[in-house]
């Protein structure tokens, strides 16, 4: 047992027992439906700003990129572009390419000791596939969810939606992304607790997200296919908080919603204080984000300040005589 | 190489990866001797006027740090926090994925979990955490949180000096956190405290001085060289005349000090003074050397940015002096990330220099109009092209040569290419490692960023080991028995490395099969290469 996920799992379901029950005490309706949501999407917004403001305000002294590809230099030697790109343009698509399909990552290699003290590389894909299949699922889940916050629902969603129900099973019909998010949390955190070193380099605040990620789509899978949620009322629900003028249904709503809507807020609220904030620092990371152009494009350190040197005149002091025993030019004979 | 050193077979015997049953936190850190390098030479921290010089031993409990030391660094972390873009978001974003884990050499050496970029990052980390962000202060340990202690600084030391700073962590990152940029900060912090390592302190203060790091003064440097010039002559027949410190020459030649001190570099030196000499006596280009500027290396990258940014300024300042058109850089790693990352933003603009063009193709190069510095390789690749060297490449077939490609210059730079050209025109028989070890991929020498001292050679063996790994396959499958290179510490670090895990592998740099295959106007018939080895089919002349 590790005291880290331990601690997080725990973590996570004293969290579903505040919602539950938290939700059936009088004013709990209002307090878990209404001003926590509210509370939590305005530290969200309000405290991932600020970090991205931190950071934006934070000087890039040098052009420090990582080269992964030939630099432009002669004519005649073909230039990668986007692996060590030298104008704004390449630097964009190398920066879509890391974002929408996880570039480094995808170059990731296991290395293995054989028994002949030979070390191999072999390719490893499983994390790229994992962190993909994460990422692109927990998109869609959410733009399916603005099916709640829009009304009329846009084209586009209920196209999104068709897609993702392409399968066209089950009533109502099942949507592959809730599932795969599911999946493929569950291959992140056993990747985690089965590879030796991830799992001694992970720390209690690398589990939470997961558990607390699990737990989200679990009860929103619970909630479609188990509990069969009333769609209608939750929608009037939804809307009346978009529309700021908040109302719990008459009819109630199920604590399952409560669980659920509770521990997306505390995912909001956790988020700009965490590693998640990786979403935003990603389009900022220095090494990703500039052109390799440093030698042809001088880059202004704002900070650049003089410094002490040794100056020829002072070296041609010290030692003058045995240059000019050398034969060598000397300033001042 | 010291018999109680570590044999090669145990040091793979004793590689299992596994991590250790107490967490990194409540590890520390044990120092041993052949892992770490000496303390810095008093001396040499006071005469750069780096602070706290005093005499200290790692392996001592008592560091004799300065009362305040634990301001000192947290003030100087604050203050790089606010400086550096990169530190801040680098300190921020990790989310412990694991793909740099096994991308360190010294990680695949040595098994140290401590030595997974990751882990060697959040040893800052944690402490960052503690004193900056909100949930350290509030949640401590569970979110990776610890308190800067004695133990905890010792940890630092003992760790960011087993990085070589070579920024193969950082190409697998999904959101390319560089490790060297961490290393290079945190060490700034161990300097300001003290805690320097004597192997960069005194290349420093001798660099400061006598501009090289090897403390060679100037008339030794020029002697130096003249005695290259007169093995040349024993060679080839021909007398050649190098210019020093020369007003007005077109160009102004800078290389690491390494080649004109210390075999195998010395023949990739003896190479650059005859492709100068040859392209005088062909096209009349004037090439002068400096005895101020005579070190392209630059240990101050090592230090800090300030000593990075002190050291460097005698490039720019001795091409004015000199009043050339533009400078060439020889064959350098960490040099040449000095030169494309940072030269010209620290001593910049050079508006005294001209944007740089070869004066004998014409070519003008554009990817340097701005720090006005060309890399030897583009150089030469740009005359071969051209068909302005008369090479002879029958005369490396007694090498089957593969490349290394050095760190810097690919990681830092993206030079893959030009090398490799010069060295399929130089020589007939060249081999590739595997793909995942070249190019951006490639493995450290193991002893780059300052750790090629003679006390840390288990360090430095364990450090490269991938390297050699990939070497020995090579030499198996094709017979490989010269590993070539565009880096000074490379021909420095090399020779210890192959003899330990390749013996049959010798070191060479690209420029100096050059030297061997370029025909000088006027030579006699060659039948040693530059090492005095017989050239192929002249091996019995000497019996004769």
């Amino acid at each position: 047992m590790n005291v880290n996920y331990v601690v997080s799992l725990l973590a996570v379901i004293a969290l579903i027992l505040i919602a539950f029950i938290g939700s059936a005490l009088p004013g709990g309706q209002a307090l878990f439906g209404i001003w926590i949501p509210y509370a939590a999407v305005l530290v969200f917004f309000c405290a991932f700003c600020q970090r991205i403001l931190e950071w934006a305000r934070c000087p890039v002294p040098f052009r420090i990129t990582s080269t992964c590809g030939q630099q432009k230099s002669l004519d005649w030697i073909p230039h990668d572009r986007f692996e060590n790109p030298t104008t704004k343009f390449e630097v964009v698509v190398r920066m879509l390419l890391e974002v929408f399909t996880f570039r480094s990552l995808f170059r990731n290699t296991r290395a293995s000791l054989k028994g002949n003290g030979k070390l191999v590389y072999n390719l490893e894909k499983w994390l790229w596939l994992g962190a993909i299949a994460f990422h692109y699922a927990f998109l869609v889940v959410l733009l399916r969810h603005l099916r709640f916050f829009l009304e009329p629902v846009p084209g586009a969603i209920v196209a999104l939606e068709n897609l993702d129900g392409f399968l066209q099973v089950g009533l109502p019909g099942v949507m592959l992304s809730g599932f795969v998010l599911l999946a493929a949390v569950t291959y992140l955190f056993l990747r985690r607790i089965l590879n030796p070193q991830v799992r001694y380099i992970s720390l209690a605040s690398d589990y939470f997200p997961l558990f607390l990620i699990f737990a989200i789509a679990a009860s929103g899978i619970i909630m479609r296919y188990v509990a069969k949620m009333d769609v209608v009322g939750v929608k009037e629900f939804t809307m009346s908080l978009v529309s700021l003028h908040p109302a719990i249904p008459a009819a109630g709503l199920s604590s399952f919603f409560y669980v659920h809507l509770f521990l997306v807020s505390m995912l909001l609220a956790y988020f700009p204080f965490s590693k998640l904030m990786h979403v935003g620092g990603v389009f900022l990371s220095p090494t990703r984000n500039l052109t390799g152009n440093s030698r042809a494009v001088r880059h202004v350190n704002p900070w650049n300040y003089p410094v002490e040197v040794h100056t020829y005149e002072e070296y041609e002091e010290e030692f003058r005589e045995k240059m000019m025993e050398a034969g060598l030019p000397v300033e001042k004979e | 190489m010291s018999d109680d050193l570590i044999k090669p077979e145990e040091l793979i015997s004793r590689l299992d990866y596994a991590t250790p049953k107490t967490g990194w936190m409540d590890t520390p850190a044990v120092i041993r001797p052949g892992m770490y390098c000496y303390s810095a030479n008093p001396k040499s921290v006071e005469y750069v006027g780096m602070p706290h010089p005093r005499k200290w031993n790692p392996m001592e409990d008592d560091w004799l740090l300065p009362e305040n030391w634990k301001d000192i660094v947290l003030k100087g972390l604050k203050d790089r926090l606010e400086r550096f873009r990169s530190l801040r978001i680098f300190m921020d974003i990790c989310v412990r994925c694991g793909a740099c884990a096994d991308k360190c050499h010294f990680f695949l050496g040595s098994g140290d979990p401590k030595n997974m970029p990751v882990l060697r990052a959040e040893l800052l980390r944690s402490v960052y955490r503690n004193e900056f962000t909100k949930a350290g202060k509030l949640l401590g340990k569970m979110v990776g949180a610890r308190k800067l202690t004695v133990s905890v600084l010792k940890e630092w030391w003992y760790y960011y000096f087993q990085c070589t700073q070579c920024r193969r962590c950082s190409v697998f990152c999904p959101y390319g956190i560089d490790t060297a940029e961490v290393t290079l900060l945190t060490r700034e912090l161990l300097n300001e405290l003290g805690l320097n390592i004597d192997w960069i302190a005194t290349p420093v203060a001798n660099c400061y001085r006598t501009g090289n790091h090897l403390g060679i003064q100037p008339h030794a440097f020029k002697d130096m060289l003249d005695f290259f010039v007169d093995d040349i002559e024993e060679i080839t027949g021909i007398n050649m005349a190098p210019n020093y410190n020369k007003k007005g020459a077109d160009i102004l030649f800078i290389t690491p000090s390494g080649d004109v001190f210390a075999d195998p570099g010395t023949y990739t030196c003896m190479g650059y003074l005859m492709l100068f000499h040859f392209l005088k006596e062909k096209y009349g280009l004037d090439v002068t050397w400096s005895t101020y500027a005579s070190e392209g290396g630059n240990f101050g990258s090592f230090t800090s940015h300030e000593m990075m940014k002190r050291l460097n300024a005698k490039m720019y300042a001795e091409a004015k002096r000199l009043g050339v058109k533009w400078i060439l850089g020889g064959e350098c790693g960490h040099m040449w990330r000095v030169i494309h990352q940072y030269m010209d933003t620290m001593n910049g603009p050079a508006d005294f220099l001209e944007t740089p063009v070869s004066p004998i193709t014409g070519t003008v190069f554009s990817n340097a109009k701005s720090t006005k510095m060309v890399h030897i390789s583009e150089f030469t690749a740009d005359l071969i092209k051209h068909g302005k060297l008369d090479l002879d490449p029958s005369r490396n077939d007694h090498l089957r040569v593969t490349f290394h490609d050095s760190c810097n210059p690919s990681r830092g730079m993206g030079m893959f290419e030009e090398p490799r050209y010069v060295i399929r025109s130089v020589c007939r028989n060249f081999f590739e490692m595997p793909a995942n070890t070249i190019r951006e991929k490639t493995f450290c020498c193991g002893s780059g960023s300052g750790l090629n001292a003679g006390e840390n050679m288990e360090l430095r063996m364990i450090g490269g080991f991938p390297r050699a790994n990939a070497v020995r396959h090579v030499h198996e499958k094709y017979g490989v028995n010269m590993l070539s290179c565009i880096c000074a510490v490379d021909r420095a670090a090399f020779p210890a490395l192959m003899e330990y895990w390749v013996p049959e592998v010798e070191v060479t740099g690209v420029t100096e099969m050059v030297g061997n295959a370029l025909i000088l106007p006027g030579e006699i018939k060659r039948t040693t290469d530059l090492r005095g080895e017989p050239l192929p089919g002249m091996e019995d002349e000497d019996a004769e």
